[in-house]
């Protein structure tokens, strides 16, 4: 490809995005993808987190889609007003208290993750550390109202991968319902728990390298973005399962 | 007064207020307001149809679906910072997931239709599901 070539495509892009602007040094050009900038602005690092959440994404978006479809082939389902109604192992007829909670505890620690990779940029190290910790506390809090969940779903309510006692009543009597509710529902929140206990790992890892100092003898705290991105796409699924499970 | 200041001084070296006053803190405090009251609106939605069956539960399906993308705008524009991105980087992450976009529609397609394969076997016991029927009339 000839220099000129290369110009045109590089001043058709720049026209695209005018808010970005490389200037090659050698030649005094502007240039897209000339090496040694990356035409997606981001590091190696964060862009490929963002792929790694874009097949994530899909893996979930499989599940879910499976899900649904199992549900729209069920002449009957179970009413999660029925199925989540107990409030921290208490027996009571709350719907969707407990869930509600987790929901607010996911975005809490969403919010506390996103100050902590904002004091990164301004390279507070305690402050980082400080908000880190506050994540952490949150994940946690999560992975322990998910645990009171399944164990009232499997012990008083009868639900597990291969059976489901929410059927509907059929002359006063309980009978089993669709076994792929249980399935679907521990597959798809265990799946995601998962990913929240791998985020609370994570985040105990950069908590660590930021006491010790790592990133800031470094000289930035790029880590604690691409684990806040992951953290973020955490608490995104769990909108989405939020949705599917608990609210439709 | 300037006593009472450095009382306040937090770890990071700055007070309280002065955190406050970050144009970006406040912009990220907005969407997790903004997030906060979305969810709150869904549950009382939620409790409102529990209690009165109001909002047809289609009505209701769709308000929710749209709710859920308001909150999936916030989280990956302004939390993953998505919409500060380069556009190419956007169009990477956005363009694939058409994809499920068909996905959604053409698995939630088949299980309706598996659904109404299963009433009509089950209101008519003698009917046969369909291809046992092409197979007998073959023979």
């Amino acid at each position: 490809m000839s220099d000129s070539a290369i110009a045109v495509t590089s001043a058709a892009q720049l026209h695209e995005h005018p808010q970005v602007e490389f200037i090659d040094k050698e030649t005094n050009t502007h240039g897209w993808w000339r090496g040694g900038v990356s035409p997606f602005n981001v590091s190696y690092g964060k862009l490929m987190m963002w792929i790694f959440l874009l097949s994530d994404t899909f893996t979930f978006g499989a599940f879910l889609v499976s899900y649904g479809s199992s549900r729209f082939s069920e002449p009957f389902w179970p009413d999660a007003d029925v199925a989540f109604d107990s409030f921290f192992g208490i027996h009571a007829t709350l719907p969707l208290l407990s869930v509600s909670l987790m929901t607010f505890i996911l975005i809490m620690s969403s919010v506390t993750m996103v100050l902590a990779v904002h004091a990164g940029h301004l390279k507070k190290k305690k402050e980082v550390a400080k908000w880190l910790i506050y994540t952490i506390v949150g994940g946690l809090l999560f992975l322990g109202c998910q645990a009171f969940e399944w164990v009232d779903l499997i012990t008083t309510k009868g639900v597990t991968i291969t059976h489901n006692m929410l059927g509907p009543v059929i002359n006063g009597h309980p009978t089993p319902g669709p076994s792929t509710f249980g399935a679907f529902f521990f597959l798809i929140t265990g799946f995601h728990g998962c990913h929240v206990f791998s985020g609370v790992i994570l985040n105990f890892i950069i908590l660590m390298n930021v006491v010790k100092g790592t990133y800031e003898r470094r000289g930035h705290y790029e880590m604690v973005e691409k684990v806040g991105l992951y953290w973020h796409f955490v608490d995104l699924v769990w909108v989405y399962i939020f949705t599917c499970f608990y609210l439709f | 007064m300037e006593n009472t200041q450095a009382l306040e001084m937090q770890p990071g070296g700055e007070t309280k207020e002065q955190r406050i006053k970050d144009p970006i803190v406040r912009s990220l405090l907005r969407v997790f307001w903004i997030l906060l009251v979305v969810t709150i609106v869904e549950i009382s939605l939620a409790f409102l149809y529990y209690f009165t069956s109001f909002p047809p539960r289609m009505l209701l399906n769709i308000i929710f679906i749209c709710l859920t993308v308001v909150k999936a705008f916030y989280i990956i524009g302004e939390f993953m910072h998505l919409r500060h991105e380069v556009s190419t980087l956007i169009k990477v992450f956005l363009i694939p997931l058409l994809l499920l976009l068909w996905a959604i529609t053409a698995f939630l397609w088949d299980g309706n239709s598996w659904k109404h394969m299963r009433e009509r076997d089950r209101s008519d016991i003698q009917a046969t599901v369909p291809w046992q029927t092409v197979k007998h009339q073959n023979e």
